[in-house]
């Protein structure tokens, strides 16, 4: 008997351990998978620069410092071959296997010192510009050993130092890793976002008003609910394929464009807001409801005046986790032709653009190495735009939600 | 001149009517006791003189870029383009773009001839439409302004309108779900008139490659689904769910019935930030992180095939990704046991863990198979982890070392390349959505009705 209630402890204490150890083991693999993330991409905000003395007297560079000023400076000096010179002294400066050692980062950073100071190429001057992403990655610690050895020569002359890439939050996508950042395709995000919530939360508030408050029970009305619940587990890509039949196919909108993907994730994002905004207006008591209309009030006024602010909070908190679903979607995105390079940000919500996710997709399909902290180091950007909105969410949860 | 001047156009109109309304209830007040407040009046003209113009104007769009092609296709230039149809839209979107001073030139040189005649054609319909629509702005609302009185139920009127409104805007649920089905049931209709449906639905051999010249090799173009569909349902219903069922389940198990209240309020916003993260942070992670381990495991237990593409690297991303879902769902239906039945259990001796398991699973059986069944339908609609993931090459295999392709896989390889829309590569894509939008909403009714059933019994 005793022997028998010792098993049954026993298995009892497994059995709270396998529980323990699932739980334990996922928050084991969030944590890791975090730490991967972080640990790769940290390095993605960090660069190399090399000090490079350039003589501009002895270069073959036609600029000339008077041209220099005004608007046009900046196409000016684009149009000159700075690599070449960047090259020429890279060689002369650190020998013949460092003149690749610059990329194309390197020769924009140059051009904006020459706009700022055109007077620098009536001499010499001494530059510090990032490297190109192949000694980057050398100089971080893994890579071939051709790398390896300049950067070991560059390091015992002192003229390497690390600094914080500023570039990878204010440039756009680029062939060249070393000069590419998020700034385009975080804009891209921002339009986008906009055109959705623009559409998702009128639309999907006053669907769970009309559903909540004033559908008859019908067949309609089930119709509408069936809908909206099987809408909310459609799989996102075929959102995309809607998207791409009807938007782009019937109506001509613009390919690649924020509002068509605006409209896309709207669709997607509307039974989200519907499902909440029900929920929330439910939570309201009928005592709020009877007492309003018990002083005169209309149905109408009852539900815009007293019901609906009521259950604000909890429409918002809906909200915002849709929003940050939609935010961090991908695959209908690829569907719309949002994959298309654009090295320019996007100045409005109809020309081409890109988003996060979509950029990290098209990075992580990059053969050359740099690319992979780039991809990490925008992840870690998504990830904390991502705790933004749902800590903003938890916040709105906490501050306002009232219980009756 | 766009659509968008009319559209302005009818919302000042509409301004204008509602300013007026509430001006002229003002003036009515000294006469006497108004029904509605004078805010009413205005919006009930404002309403009326916006809504039906906005509606002429939404109606006509769609008819008007269909006419500005006509006109332009029947004009002298548009009879001289090819009449190859594909090839006549590029011409033609080409120079809509001209015309809309989005670029300077195309790359066909009939592009720039077509451009006037698509400008004066726009013009022309735009002229019609948009006076219309301003025509119907300003009649409606002065027929609503005659009808401002002291005794005019103006309120009464507007809620009508607003009650309009917001039944439209939960039928656009209806609509998105028809446009869903409609959308992908004419692309697939396009398709199978190309391929015959039973090779589809039947065939084994899947290799969208079709061939430039007769004599191309290994570009059959056959779209046999079932080596993708058993691709999605290994990783997705197999792989994934052997992960994620034994940990969800004890997860929900652990939080609900042995962890302190502090502890759980802790684990379990941690556990849903799992579901939170994006799909192509996971892809990523699987792709860099899981899947060379994955390999590298599977070459040392002697499996020469190990691919660094593996169906078992994304099932298991997949797998962890789904636990926070299972565990939620099955949270709920544990919770919706009767305590009675929880206390009776116990009163008899056995140990919580005995109650949990001979007790309380049984009775939340469904619905953790309604939450499974979910979160199947969930896995198999999952894209960025298998495109990252788990290749293209679609074997019909058990090892999960092996690459496996998907449908959600492939339909974004069949729409991402540069190719024209009438290929039979592109509507094939439509026709896996169609079977992928099936599939997922057979299981979800299902589930909800296994779900649903199961609550009412004890409700």
């Amino acid at each position: 008997m005793r022997k028998r209630v010792r098993r049954r402890y026993a298995s009892e204490r497994w059995f709270r351990g396998f529980g323990l150890a699932a739980v334990a083991i996922s928050v084991l693999f969030l944590a890791f998978l975090l730490y991967a993330m972080a640990s790769k991409g940290i390095g993605g905000f960090s660069h190399y620069e090399a000090r490079l003395p350039i003589d501009f007297a002895r270069s073959d560079l036609f600029l000339d410092p008077a041209t220099l000023h005004g608007p046009d400076a900046a196409q000016t000096v684009a149009g000159a071959d700075l690599e070449g010179v960047i090259s020429k002294a890279a060689a002369a400066a650190y020998g013949a296997s460092a003149a690749r050692m610059f990329g194309d980062a390197a020769a924009t950073r140059l051009g904006e010192a020459i706009v700022a100071n055109p007077d620098v190429l009536k001499g010499q001057g001494m530059f510090w510009l990032p490297v190109s992403s192949q000694v980057d990655i050398a100089a971080k610690g893994e890579s071939d050993t051709a790398s390896e050895q300049l950067v070991n020569a560059l390091q015992q002359k002192q003229a390497l130092k690390r600094t914080f890439n500023g570039r990878f939050l204010t440039a756009s996508d680029s062939t060249d890793s070393s000069s590419v950042g998020v700034w385009g395709a975080l804009k891209g995000t921002f339009f986008t976002i906009l055109v959705t919530m623009a559409l998702a939360f009128p639309i999907g508030v006053l669907a769970a008003v009309y559903l909540e408050e004033f559908a008859p029970r019908n067949r309609w009305t089930d119709m509408i609910e069936v809908s909206i619940n099987n809408l909310a587990a459609v799989p996102s890509i075929i959102f995309g394929l809607l998207g791409l039949a009807v938007f782009l196919n019937t109506m001509y909108l613009p390919r690649s464009a924020p509002l068509v993907g605006g409209m896309t994730l709207a669709l997607m994002t509307m039974p989200v807001i519907v499902i909440a905004g029900r929920n929330a207006i439910k939570t309201v008591p009928p005592s709020i409801r009877d007492a309003a209309l018990g002083v005169g009030a209309s149905k109408m006024q009852v539900t815009f005046h007293h019901v609906l602010p009521l259950a604000l909070p909890g429409i918002l908190t809906g909200t915002i986790i849709g929003m940050a679903r939609a935010l961090g979607e991908t695959a209908p995105l690829l569907m719309i032709g949002m994959r298309a390079f654009v090295a320019a940000p996007p100045g409005g919500i109809a020309d081409p653009a890109t988003v996060l996710p979509v950029q990290i997709f098209l990075w992580s399909d990059e053969v050359d190495r740099g690319f992979v902290e780039k991809t990490s180091a925008a992840i870690i950007v998504l990830l904390l735009f991502m705790l933004v909105m749902n800590g903003l969410a938890i916040y709105l949860r906490n501050r306002f939600e009232r219980r009756w | 001149m766009s659509l968008g001047f009319a559209l302005v156009a009818v919302l000042i109109a509409a301004a204008a009517a509602g300013w007026i309304g509430i001006a002229r209830a003002r003036g009515l007040r000294a006469a006497g006791r108004l029904h509605s407040l004078p805010v009413y009046h205005g919006s009930y003209a404002a309403l009326w003189a916006a809504i039906p113009a906005l509606l002429l104007l939404a109606a006509w769009a769609p008819i008007q870029s269909r006419m500005v092609n006509q006109a332009v296709l029947s004009s002298p230039e548009g009879k001289a383009l090819p009449a190859f149809e594909m090839q006549r839209d590029s011409i033609l979107s080409e120079a809509r773009e001209i015309a809309h001073g989005e670029r300077e030139q195309g790359f066909n040189p009939e592009s720039s001839t077509i451009a006037p005649r698509i400008r004066e054609a726009e013009r022309k319909y735009t002229l019609i439409g948009g006076a219309v629509a301003l025509l119907a702005a300003l009649a409606a609302g002065a027929l609503a302004l005659r009808r401002i009185r002291p005794d005019f139920r103006a309120r009464t009127g507007v809620e009508r309108w607003v009650l309009i409104v917001l039944f439209a805007a939960s039928l656009i649920a209806i609509l998105t779900t028809l446009g869903i089905l409609l959308s992908l049931m004419f692309e697939s209709l396009r398709f199978f008139r190309l391929y015959p449906l039973h090779s589809f639905l039947f065939g084994l051999e899947w290799s969208p490659q079709t061939a430039l010249r007769a004599d191309q090799a290994g570009s059959s173009g056959a779209f046999g689904s079932v080596p993708l569909l058993w691709g999605t349902f290994f990783i997705g219903a197999i792989i994934a769910m052997l992960v994620a069922v034994p940990f969800g389940l004890m997860s929900a198990i652990y939080l609900t019935q042995y962890a302190p209240p502090r502890v759980r309020s802790w684990l379990k916003p941690i556990l849903e930030i799992l579901a939170g993260v994006p799909t192509v942070v996971y892809g990523y992670f699987a792709a860099l992180t899981v899947a060379p381990v994955v390999r590298d495991f599977g070459l040392s237990i002697g499996i020469t095939s190990a691919s660094s593409e593996s169906a078992l690297a994304a099932g298991l991303v997949m797998g962890i990704m789904i636990i926070p879902f299972i565990s939620s769902m099955a949270d709920d239906s544990i919770a919706a046991v009767p305590q009675s039945m929880r206390d009776g259990s116990l009163a008899l001796g056995a140990t919580t863990s005995e109650t949990i398991r001979k007790v309380l699973l049984p009775a939340a059986l469904p619905g953790v198979m309604g939450g499974i069944l979910l979160a199947v339908s969930r896995a198999i609609g999952e894209t960025m982890i298998v495109v990252m993931a788990a290749g293209l090459a679609a074997n019909l295999t058990l090892n999960p070392f092996a690459s496996v392709t998907t449908v959600t896989t492939q339909i974004v390889q069949l729409l991402t390349g540069d190719q024209e829309f009438d290929s039979a590569k592109t509507l094939a894509a439509f026709a896996l959505g169609l079977a992928l939008f099936l599939i997922t909403l057979l299981l979800n009714l299902i589930a909800l009705r296994i779900v649903r059933r199961y609550r009412e019994q004890y409700e």
